[in-house]
């Protein structure tokens, strides 16, 4: 409908807006939205509060097609209000993964950009999280994947970070993050020598994109274009997992081990230390080229739980 | 949060046939705009929410000043105010026409 982009292999994911990325994700025109900002679903809540409403609540819903498949797809605004979830942000999601159910899509995917529950309609915003992570686990036991593309510049944080980790598969991008509290939560909770939010190289060391993906937080490394996202959406709803109980207990070792061996390290660069990196000090500054290739080389990041 | 609303008349329809178009975003210093054909050819209104009240007048010019530019009749504009600055929303306000007219 607008915020077309022209060439996606060379915009960047992390400035485009939601829709913007929708287009360059989805098969050219394809994109159908559903409640499109017309129709004007704004939240009920915010005017008690004298903040502005969007059109779309931050959260644009609908379906298209990625290289011919059907696909649903949801977007969230990162500028809006952090992206955070709100009642109508939250339920115009559930809506879409409840309408997965009925139409069996080949996949479902979630544009994450977002700090969490928005703070203004709390309860609604929990409750939603709640429901969404209910939803995901209905519709990737009905056999339909879930795929989260992070990389916006709010990441998925909060509520958005726990609904990351029920998807069936993600994707993230340098400046992708993922987390539930936030690096300014944990320094106000416990304090900057805990944690300094302000270190922006400690922050990516522990929640950024190469972090998470070293540690199979996340499967696919994109770079960040529109483009990069796109491929890398195709790659992982080939290579989605089942759903089933040999599924979640395989996550469920993988977790304990993970605890056992890096639960006493104090830092990101411990850890890919552990994992094998000869030179772990360089892997922020490295290519997507060079970090495909430590991650070839350690060859251990890639699991099919979750 | 201050409402107003705008209405003009204007010499001719806006060019093209799309039904709707939205840009910008709800966000500091930004906005967004939701055009829809859904006036008679030669009317024009652009209803605002905006959390800074007090600068009706400057609205009025930058609205007059753009509908006298782009001439969008047979459009509704509404607009969700983050406090964008006046250039700023006659920016959006000829992007959101071009919209409308490819």
């Amino acid at each position: 409908m607008s915020d077309r982009i022209t060439d996606p292999a060379t915009t960047s994911w992390y400035e485009a807006s939601a829709r913007a990325r929708l287009d360059g994700l989805l098969d050219p025109g394809s994109f159908r939205e559903f409640i499109g900002p017309e129709q004007r679903r704004m939240s009920p809540h915010l005017p008690l509060f004298d903040l502005p409403r969007a059109f779309d609540d931050g959260m644009i819903v609908g379906a298209g097609r990625l290289d011919g498949q059907a696909v649903l797809v949801a977007a969230q605004e990162g500028r809006f209000m952090g992206g955070a979830f709100g009642e109508v942000h939250g339920a115009k999601l559930v809506g879409l993964l409840r309408a997965a159910l009925d139409q069996k899509p080949a996949a479902l995917l979630i544009l994450f950009d977002t700090g969490g529950v928005r703070l203004q309609e709390a309860n609604a915003g929990e409750t939603a999280i709640a429901e969404v992570m209910r939803a995901i686990t209905q519709v990737r036991a009905a056999g339909v994947p879930v795929i989260g593309l992070i990389g916006g510049r709010a990441g998925a944080y909060g509520g958005g970070g726990l609904i990351a980790g029920t998807c069936s598969r993600l994707a993230v991008s340098e400046g992708g993050r993922i987390s539930v509290s936030g690096p300014e939560v944990i320094e106000t909770n416990k304090g900057a020598e805990e944690f300094d939010s302000r270190d922006r190289a400690l922050v990516w060391r522990t929640m950024g994109g190469k972090h998470r993906r070293l540690t199979g937080g996340a499967d696919a490394f994109a770079d960040d274009t529109v483009a990069a996202f796109r491929t890398a959406a195709l790659r992982l709803i080939d290579t989605a997992p089942a759903f089933d109980l040999a599924t979640l207990e395989a996550e469920q070792a993988r977790l304990e081990e993970r605890i056992a061996r890096f639960g006493d390290c104090r830092d990101g660069t411990e850890i890919w230390a552990r994992l094998g990196a000869n030179d772990p000090a360089a892997i922020p500054a490295m290519t997507t080229a060079e970090f495909d290739a430590l991650l070839a080389q350690i060859g251990e990041t890639t699991h099919d739980a979750r | 949060m201050e409402k107003l609303t705008f209405r003009h008349a204007t010499k001719k329809p806006l060019a093209g046939a799309k039904a709707q178009a939205i840009t910008g975003v709800v966000a500091s210093g930004n906005l967004e705009v939701l055009l829809e054909r859904a006036l008679p050819p030669d009317a024009c209104t652009v209803e605002i929410e905006t959390p800074i009240n007090g600068y009706g007048d400057v609205w009025e010019a930058v609205v007059a000043d753009f509908v006298a530019r782009a001439q969008p009749g047979g459009i509704r504009i509404t607009i969700n105010d983050g406090g964008a600055r006046p250039d700023t929303v006659s920016l959006r306000l000829l992007q959101g026409a071009r919209l409308m007219e490819v």
